[in-house]
């Protein structure tokens, strides 16, 4: 226990900023994610075959490869091509690509094929009168999409994006590999320097299984209240 | 890029291995769970419930560091005949993959078993078939049938699983890609190219399990 303490002797207060570097970053994720979502859902869902095979071409592509790829991808290419584009302004020193945003974004374009999954899924489970509806009522395109579909496409959404999030927060542990201070670095780097991998890892598994089951319990209230009227 | 195909290539193979004998081990502790799970005695549920909650609950990463570091870790097992299998990175990458797809096969299983219709179960009894014949020749089929999709789901999910193993100093596809860009410094083409055959091998076991779903496969 004592090793858990807070203070200097201790990396109680470490890995406690360790596991607020994993929410912001899944957060983080989550939300670039939804953004890739919103992208490609309707182009997964166009008439336009072009397009449709854009929308395919991402959601196959990252959920066929591994995660720690994308990752490297970024990582190493990233900070390569940053380079490159600088050289051509006349910049020719090293340039580092801070590890939380592309942590993020790699995380956050995994994360985004799968909720493009989700809401495809969940707009082709709105009932067809809906769309009917709204547009013999005379609303306009957008507001039928804002005012009608969305509402109803993130009610029916959010048992899957539980899901998602949960892949989300554990893919969190790759970015380790890229030296972001996270649950996972932080454990690494206690365990090297006290030479107790077994308990610091064992803490890590914790902080994770803490951070799922809170997740869990704040997911499920959510859906009770979305699913209020149904 | 033709250059580096080769050491792709086996590091490939290498991933096919550990995928081939995690997926095998963890069929087993999959099927033993979910039996577990669906027993009625509540500790043995719980037990079986926690399992697959913890497996579940943690990322890949955390459990492969806690077998190939934390395990060392305890005197006993360093003095015993188990320090064979678990100083070996490779064993320890078959070990981690083992036990987290044997939950996430358990929780498939589980859901095949509960959904099999109490028809058949029913059929059997009235037809005096013992308790144990129905269960290994109604029950487990049916279950295995229905949760192929899922289950190859799960295949594809440990196949990038098994790319972990590439950070405990196992030479498999991602470790050679690995190498590659840090050998030539060429990110792009070491990675796109490992990326390509990743996908290619998850378009063949795609494949494979529609095939055997249409094969196989159990309209109820």
């Amino acid at each position: 226990m004592e090793l858990l303490s807070f203070g200097d002797t201790g990396w109680g207060d470490e890995l406690f900023f360790a596991t607020l570097m994993t929410i912001a970053v899944s957060i983080g994720a989550m939300a670039i994610g939804f953004l890739f979502a919103l992208i490609f859902t309707p182009l997964k869902l166009s008439k336009n075959k072009t397009l449709n095979v854009i929308g395919n071409c991402y959601t196959t592509i990252i959920r066929g490869v591994p995660e720690l790829l994308v990752i490297y991808l970024l990582f190493f290419g990233g900070t390569g091509a940053a380079m490159y584009v600088a050289s051509i302004f006349g910049y020719d020193g090293y340039i580092e690509i801070n590890a939380f945003i592309t942590g993020a974004l790699a995380i956050g374009i995994i994360s985004g094929a799968y909720s493009t999954e989700v809401f495809r899924g969940a707009i082709l489970s709105i009932d067809k009168g809906q769309f009917e509806a709204s547009k013999v009522l005379g609303l306009k395109k957008n507001i039928q999409f804002y005012k009608v579909i969305l509402p109803q496409m993130l009610r029916l959404s959010i048992p899957n994006l539980s899901n998602v999030w949960q892949i989300t927060l554990k893919d969190t542990s790759l970015i380790s590999v890229t030296g972001l201070v996270e649950i996972m670095r932080q454990s690494y780097i206690a365990a090297g320097s006290t030479r107790d991998p077994l308990f610091f890892y064992s803490v890590a598994a914790v902080l994770y299984l803490i951070l799922t089951f809170l997740s869990m319990k704040i997911i499920n209230k959510l859906e009770v209240r979305y699913n209020k009227g149904f | 890029m033709i250059s580096i195909f080769p050491s792709l290539l086996n590091g490939a193979v290498i991933t096919l291995k550990l995928l081939a004998s995690s997926m095998f081990f963890g069929l087993l502790i999959g099927l033993l769970f979910s039996i577990l799970r669906i027993n009625k005695n509540p500790i043995i549920n719980k037990f079986a419930y926690g399992y697959s909650y913890f497996f579940r609950g943690t990322p890949l990463l955390v459990q492969l560091y806690l077998i190939y570091y934390g395990l060392a870790n305890i005197e006993f097992l360093r003095n015993s005949f188990l320090w064979v299998i678990i100083r070996e990175p490779y064993w320890c990458a078959i070990i981690a993959f083992s036990l987290n797809t044997g939950a996430y096969t358990s929780e498939i299983l589980r859901s095949a078993f509960q959904t099999i219709k109490e028809g058949y179960i029913e059929a059997a009894q009235s037809l005096g078939v013992t308790k144990k014949i129905t269960f290994y020749k109604i029950q487990i089929p049916i279950a295995i049938k229905q949760s192929l999709p899922a289950y190859g789901n799960e295949i594809i999910l440990m196949l990038k699983g098994t790319s972990l193993a590439s950070v405990i100093t196992i030479m498999d596809l991602m470790g050679e890609a690995r190498k590659v860009n840090v050998l030539t410094f060429k990110p792009f083409e070491a990675f796109i190219t490992a990326g390509i055959i990743y996908l290619f091998l998850t378009f063949i076991i795609h494949n494979i399990v529609k095939y055997l779903e249409k094969k196989y496969g159990f309209q109820t």
